[in-house]
């Protein structure tokens, strides 16, 4: 009967799935907004608001001439119009680019030091700031994983944990800022590196303004003691926000990082623009994760984030590897491509992603494999969901470059419609310019199976249930991908998103 | 200026340039009125660039530059035309231009065949409604400026109009003779309700050609379309191809593409009427200065269509295949059922695939899928061959026909499909 153990395995999953589902009924769930007074930079942007933010982070000469020449590149660019996005006109003079707490202009010198209000906003949001994260019946003999989180809110990491163990392995953990003032050898040999200024124009609009984000460094041989994870959060109305995230993985180490977005409800539109940079040495493993999940507009298409992302890993030498696990529920507006530049010969890239977008969410969401050196591998595995008057795009480049001799790629992208209103578009670039190399790509677009909706209904699921139960099987190849931390909220998230697609 | 708006002034300022010494042909009111419509049209546009979404796989001066390049003749070696063995109704052109006394009378039972010279100097005809107009519907959602350049100046085509079942088969044979020609052509063909007919075209038609063929295929009626591209190396050419198909319609279109320097072949397809099928092929051999660009838009407007694309290249020293596929199915189109595969089959490290093959859909109730990839011979498939006594040319032969197999089968009539198979496979043998 092995048959039917299939499907009580998977009702014993998912049975977990819908509880949730039911103990986060109601509307989405980190709309609230913290009442923290703000110093905001004047609104508007241009050279003086540039230098105010790199004067407020105290930064070195370089370090604005660089921001300068950005914002001198982004004037002379355009946003890009390919995607398949309708994106209302964004009046970048109209945006705040520089906001942080008040109590943050004197940095606290521990956690009891942050204003208490914070870290009710982090108690809201459900991050165990100042504790480890035990997690029963993870695999390893290991005591149990630990989750260090540094918490982004609006531009200014607030509080990093885990430091002293952290920096017992030699690993750096610590806000961009931070590692400007402490590490300028390594911020200036790395920033850019990846993703140049003029990158595009969201990138460079980053390089411009960023305020605040991540900065990870791994040192040669060391295997990070715990899951690195920010929790960035968009507070304030009106505030951009605009982060910078830089992973060195030296050779041989390897770390897992995991990035989650929450955001509060807001009826104004938000504009974030993030950079994120990961460079991958000899041997090493880097694995980045995210659960996206902002404010993506109400059932009429009001107010949502604009999420236009850059993410880019750049496999440096021999047999890197990086992953990349996205779980894109939220936002308005996504425009974000995680790519993987696969220099070293032997390096391997991956992409996991599950897209679904509701009511009138837009994304445009996909990955790039740029196969450089030999024997190079990537895998991409990409699940869309459409819902409501949803577009939902994946958009992806395989390019094999000729030197890329006996290189491999596999894509899938398969989409899932729920509803005649909305739209499941796949648009894949495969550039393949040498003959050793094996390419494959397949898509599939279909809707939910009538027969699967049929069997659920019958046990006594409603419509919802039932729809949120299939969508977690079609998306199951994505979510077993994503550590521990996540797949639980993954799976919520994915029956959340759906709420009211149907009946 | 920004990049944008400085792009689309420079596409302007180049069509403007092209058109400036050249007038528009002359003809009866409908046929001016479809020119300067498409002259507009172009104006509007300008031509196209490298820089364009469509454009980013091929570089499209050769096929927009003032003079056409100059290109040697092929020798044929005494090698019969492709389809020679056919009975069919043979209509001839040399070097673009319609060759009466070349050609069979222009008369068979169940089709009306008029050369477009002829019917300019008409004030009517059945044509006015479909000359122009389907190119103009092409032009969204991506601009095809070759096109509209096609119909504002063409003077040579035909116009056909299918009312019945042909007993034979019509034949557009395009032969060259100058090194220098630069070949317009429009053909427009109506197949009425219930109707019935296979079109053939084959020859190298000029060093450079612009062909448009808009086709109307109406309630029930059948066409196929059976295309081979001749084997002239020094040429370079743009051909689209234009069919609206309406209710239960069927369309199969196959083109067979070896050598030339660069040929851009589209295809558009409105499935407009419930039940129709469209299903559109393509086999492309290449060898060195070599680039083939296929440009496929299939549109389901009506519910319960099916369409099918197959696209197969075989490519070698430097040749380059493109392919852009795209099924855009529309809020109506329920129950669609679209399918599309581009492989390619490279022989050696200098030769490139570059797809792109799309899928856009807005209705929910559909099984839509796409695929493709690209790779060397499968060697264990070569040694398998090889371990049974085949000689290693001759197993790779035998494994690139195999593989061209797939969308030569869309050819219904198999007696074409063994035809053309033959002469791929006497073409690999004569290159080794």
């Amino acid at each position: 009967m092995a048959v039917l153990d299939d499907v009580q395995l998977r009702e014993g999953v998912d049975r977990e799935t819908v509880e949730t589902v039911q103990s986060m009924a109601g509307t989405y769930k980190h709309g609230w907004e913290t009442d923290i007074e703000m110093e905001f930079a004047p609104k508007g942007l241009n050279e003086d608001i540039v230098r105010l933010i790199s004067e407020k982070n105290n930064e070195p000469e370089w370090l604005l001439a660089w921001r300068l020449e950005a914002y001198r590149r982004w004037l002379t660019m355009e946003s890009p119009d390919w995607a398949m996005l309708d994106i209302p006109m964004i009046d970048y003079q109209e945006q705040y680019y520089y906001a942080k707490p008040k109590s943050m202009v004197e940095k606290p010198k521990s956690l009891d030091e942050v204003d208490p209000k914070l870290l009710e906003t982090y108690e809201k949001l459900g991050i165990p700031l100042k504790e480890q994260m035990l997690l029963a019946g993870v695999e390893g003999a290991d005591a149990g994983r630990k989750v260090a989180v540094d918490a982004v809110f609006d531009s200014v990491s607030v509080g990093t944990t885990f430091k002293k163990e952290l920096a017992a392995a030699g690993v750096i953990f610590c806000s961009i800022s931070e590692a400007v003032q402490e590490h300028p050898e390594l911020v200036k040999k790395y920033l850019g590196s990846v993703v140049p200024q003029n990158d595009n124009y969201f990138a460079a609009l980053n390089s411009a303004v960023f305020s605040d984000g991540s900065f990870v460094y791994i040192p040669a041989g060391v295997r990070c003691p715990m899951e690195l994870s920010t929790y960035f959060r968009i507070n304030a109305e009106n505030t951009g926000q605009f982060e910078r995230t830089l992973i060195i993985a030296e050779k041989g180490s390897y770390v897992s990082y995991l990035e989650g977005c929450t955001a509060p409800k807001r009826d104004e539109n938000q504009l974030h623009a993030a950079v994120v940079e990961i460079v991958v040495l000899e041997d090493a493993e880097v694995k980045y994760s995210t659960v996206q999940n902002w404010f993506p507009g109400d059932e009429n298409g009001k107010g949502g984030i604009y999420n236009f992302v850059t993410k880019r890993a750049d496999c440096r030498e021999a047999r890197a590897k990086v992953m990349w696990t996205q779980v894109e529920t939220g936002s308005a507006i996504t425009w974000k491509y995680p790519s993987c530049i696969l220099r070293g010969d032997d390096s391997q890239g991956e992409f996991y992603s599950i897209a679904i977008a509701n009511n009138w969410q837009q994304a445009d969401t996909g990955t790039k494999m740029v196969h450089l050196g030999k024997n190079t591998r990537s895998r991409i595995v990409s699940k869309g969901i459409s819902a409501g008057h949803a577009q939902n795009t994946y958009r992806g480049l395989v390019s094999m470059h000729p030197k890329a001799t006996a290189s491999r790629n596999y894509t899938q992208c398969d989409s899932l419609l729920i509803g005649d209103k909305c739209g499941a578009h796949t648009v894949p670039y495969i550039e393949v310019r040498n003959a050793s190399s094996r390419v494959e790509h397949e898509a599939t677009t279909s809707k939910v199976d009538d027969d699967q909706l049929f069997y659920c209904r019958q046990r006594g699921m409603d419509e919802e249930e039932a729809v949120a139960l299939v969508v977690n099987g079609f998306c199951k190849e994505v979510l077993q991908e994503l550590p521990m931390e996540f797949a639980m909220e993954a799976q919520a998230l994915v029956a959340i998103s759906l709420e009211g697609s149907v009946g | 200026m920004m990049p944008r708006a400085k792009l689309k002034a420079q596409k302007v300022e180049a069509a403007e340039t092209l058109l400036a010494e050249r007038a528009l042909p002359g003809g009866g009111a409908w046929l001016r009125r479809a020119r300067e419509a498409a002259r507009a049209r172009l104006v509007e546009m300008g031509l196209p660039s490298k820089r364009d979404e469509y454009w980013r796989y091929t570089d499209p001066r050769r096929l927009t530059a003032l003079e056409a390049e100059a290109g040697k003749l092929h020798d044929t070696q005494g090698e019969a035309p492709v389809f020679d063995g056919f009975d069919r109704l043979k209509i001839v052109f040399v070097d673009g231009v319609f060759d009466a006394d070349a050609s069979d009378a222009l008369a068979m039972e169940g089709v009306e065949i008029c050369p477009l010279a002829d019917a300019a100097g008409m004030d009517l005809h059945w044509a006015r409604d479909l000359y122009g107009a389907l190119e103009a519907r092409g032009q969204a959602p991506v601009e095809r400026p070759l096109a509209s350049l096609n119909t504002a100046y063409a003077t040579e085509g035909l116009l056909i109009r299918i009312t019945g079942k042909p007993a034979k088969p019509i034949s557009l044979i395009y032969q060259r003779s100058d090194q220098q020609a630069d070949a317009i052509l429009h053909h427009v063909i109506r197949v009425e309700d219930g109707a019935e007919a296979t079109v053939l075209e084959n020859g190298p038609m000029a060093s450079r050609f612009n062909q448009v063929m808009e086709v109307d295929i109406a309630e029930g009626a059948v066409l196929h379309h059976i295309r081979a591209q001749g084997r002239d190396h020094e040429r370079a050419g743009a051909a689209h191809l234009f069919v609206r198909l309406g209710a239960e319609a069927q369309l199969k279109s196959f083109t067979l593409t070896a050598n030339g320097a660069l040929i851009r072949n589209e295809a558009v397809i409105w499935l407009d009427g419930a039940d129709g099928s469209a299903h559109i092929a393509g086999a492309t051999v290449g060898d060195g200065a070599f680039h083939h660009d296929d440009t496929v838009f299939v549109n389901h407007a009506a519910p319960r269509c099916e369409s099918r694309q197959v696209f197969k290249k075989v490519l070698r020293h430097g040749a380059v295949g493109v392919f852009q596929g795209k099924i855009l199915v529309d809020q109506v189109a329920q129950l669609t059922d679209g399918y599309q595969i581009s492989q390619s089959l490279l022989l050696d490290e200098d030769a490139q695939f570059l797809a792109k093959p799309e899928l856009e859909i807005y209705a929910d109730d559909v099984k839509c899928s796409h695929g493709s990839t690209s790779g060397e011979i499968d060697p264990s498939q070569l040694f398998y061959l090889r371990a049974r006594g085949l000689p290693e040319d001759q197993a790779k032969m035998l494994l690139v026909l195999a593989f061209l197999a797939e969308a030569l089968e869309e050819i219904a009539d198999p007696a074409y499909a063994d035809d053309l198979r033959d002469r791929l496979e006497a073409w690999l043998k004569r290159r080794g």
